[in-house]
Formats: structure tokens, sequence, C-alpha cells
């Protein structure tokens, strides 16, 4: 057993999430804010007497754009690279010959489609002016029930993957995992209802570019967090690392 | 042996006891659940403290990241 502490590498990977906060905020700042705005010109072009931010908001759309998008953003980061550290403590030397690096991009990318990827594609984002809130309980409980069902389903494939690999080898025992878990999202997107409250002259191009900037702002958190999070717990988990890479480069 | 990128040479890393890691998870785990409730869903389906000042904080964060917010 491995006699580090999961305080070290947790607080590595508070940090690493804080960093991969950072990032998200500048390519949302960049890419989100703009589509943000517009769909709130349309939404208080089209009806004026909506109640939505219209009687003395409490928070001025500057402050939402910057210090409020800052918040949200950095407190994500550092929620989600605490879970993903947790995740990386049990997935080290658990889930191959990796070591901590590969381990590392190997969970920012499984969590990455597992709570992110695969619930967008049932339930993708919406700009404002986009949803009724009076449905906004069943939307949030949809939401959170696709991202609990496909964190399971992924913990499912991951432990059919390691029941099949002595016998299949780690690469058709991944094949087949991964099938298992399409076949499975598939099912679950098929029972589950869905949601569709896109007003009828809502611009179809301002959509599909709100929806990507999530992609990219959730793209970015991950890969920021995996790349930095391999180094930091590379360093505390192989203090070696350095010797033994100059006396046996990648071979 | 299938396994791909990783020489075979390479030494393993021992993995993490789980009964260490344990008291960790729960608490962590359900901390930053904590937090993401509040960036993603406070004073939305639910609310814990009165008003929307939460809400209306986090709006912006909460369409980009894909959370429903209203």
């Amino acid at each position: 057993m491995n006699p580090i502490s999961p305080r070290v590498l947790l607080v590595r990977g508070m940090l690493a999430g804080l960093l991969a906060g950072l990032a998200a905020f500048l390519v949302a700042y960049v890419l989100g804010e703009s589509k943000v705005d517009a769909a709130i010109a349309i939404e208080e072009a089209g009806h004026a007497a909506h109640d939505h931010g219209e009687e003395a908001a409490p928070v001025s759309r500057a402050l939402q754009a910057t210090a409020g998008l800052g918040t949200g953003t950095l407190l994500y980061g550092i929620a989600l690279g605490g879970i993903a550290a947790l995740v990386f403590c049990y997935a080290l030397g658990r889930i191959g010959r990796f070591g901590p690096r590969v381990t590392a991009l190997l969970v920012s990318g499984g969590l990455f489609v597992a709570l992110n990827l695969v619930p967008f594609l049932k339930y993708p984002s919406n700009p404002p002016a986009v949803g009724d809130p009076d449905t906004v309980v069943r939307r949030t409980t949809l939401y959170v029930l696709m991202i609990a069902l496909s964190a399971l389903l992924s913990a499912a494939a991951l432990i059919l993957g390691r029941r099949l690999a002595p016998k299949l080898g780690n690469w058709n025992a991944s094949i087949i995992a991964s099938v298992a878990f399409v076949a499975a999202v598939a099912i679950a997107y098929a029972s589950l209802p869905g949601i569709n409250e896109v007003p009828a002259d809502f611009p179809a191009a301002l959509i599909w570019q709100f929806r990507l900037a999530t992609l990219a702002i959730q793209a970015t958190i991950w890969t920021t967090f995996g790349l930095a999070f391999g180094v930091l717990a590379e360093r505390v988990l192989t203090p070696a690392a350095a010797p033994r890479a100059t006396a046996q480069p990648a071979s | 042996m299938a396994h791909s990128a990783v020489p075979t040479t390479a030494p393993a890393v021992a993995p993490i006891s789980l009964s260490a890691l344990a008291p960790w998870a729960v608490f962590v785990g359900v901390l930053m659940l904590v937090l993401l409730y509040l960036v993603g869903a406070e004073q939305g389906a639910t609310a814990l403290f009165e008003g929307d000042t939460v809400h209306e904080w986090m709006h912006d964060g909460r369409h980009l990241l894909g959370f429903p917010c209203h």
C-alpha cells in the first residue's frame, strides 16, 4: 500500500482545480459572456413585462459578468478538483500500470465524460430567455438525476472492464466496457423525458454557440486540471522521478 | 499482455489503502457537493437562504456551466 496521505493529494487537487477554474473563467468571459448578453437582449426585447431582473436587480450585469462569473467558475473548479483528487486516490495503481500523470489525465478525461458530456448531450445548457421559470425544479431534478446516473454507469463500466481484463487483456476489456457504457447511456437517454423549452423564434445559431461555449469551458476545466494535477501528484508520489527519467528516458 | 502506453518495465505505483481514503472521501466529498449546490442550484430549484442574491450573483456561471438556471 502507498504510504502517502490522501490529504496531500486533496490539497493539490483543489489547487489544480483553482487553476482550472481560473482558466474556465477566462474562456467563459471571452467566449460566453457575449452570448449571455445577446440572449438577455432578446429576452428584454421580447417581453419587457417579464419579472426577471427587471425591478432593481440585486446584482448588476457588470458584476454578474465579472466577479459573479469568477466566483462561480473558481468555486466550481475547486469543488471538482477536490472530487477528482478523491477519484484519483482510488484510481492510482488500480486501473492498470499507469504513472501519476497518465492516471491524472485518464481520471479527468473520464470525469469530463461522466459528469459533463453525457448529461450535457441529454440536457444541454441554455442561455437566459430559454427555459420556463416554473419548470426549474423539474429541470434541475432531471439534470442532477442524469449526472448521478451517468456517474453510476461509469463506475459500473469501470468495474466490468477490470473484471474482464485478466481474461481478455486491457484493450479488449476496455472496448467491451465502453460499448456497454454507451448502450446503457442510450437506454437512459431513451427512458428519461426530454426537455425543450426553446422559444420558437429564438435564434438557433445563438443556442448553438452558447452550448459550444459551455463545452469549451468544461473541456478547459478538465484539461487544465488533468495536466496541472498530474505534475503536482507526480512530484509527491515519485520524488525520485527526475533521476529516474534521466537514467531511462522513455522507451 | 495487452497493456498499451506504458512499458512493462515501468514500476507499478502502489495503490492507496481504502481505509485511509474513506474518511477523506466521505467528509470532503460531502463538502464539495455542498459547494457545487451553492454554485449550481441554491435559490433556483430550492433555497436555503431567503432572497435571490446568491442566484443573481452566480447567474452567468450557472448558465455557462450548464446548470438549469431559471
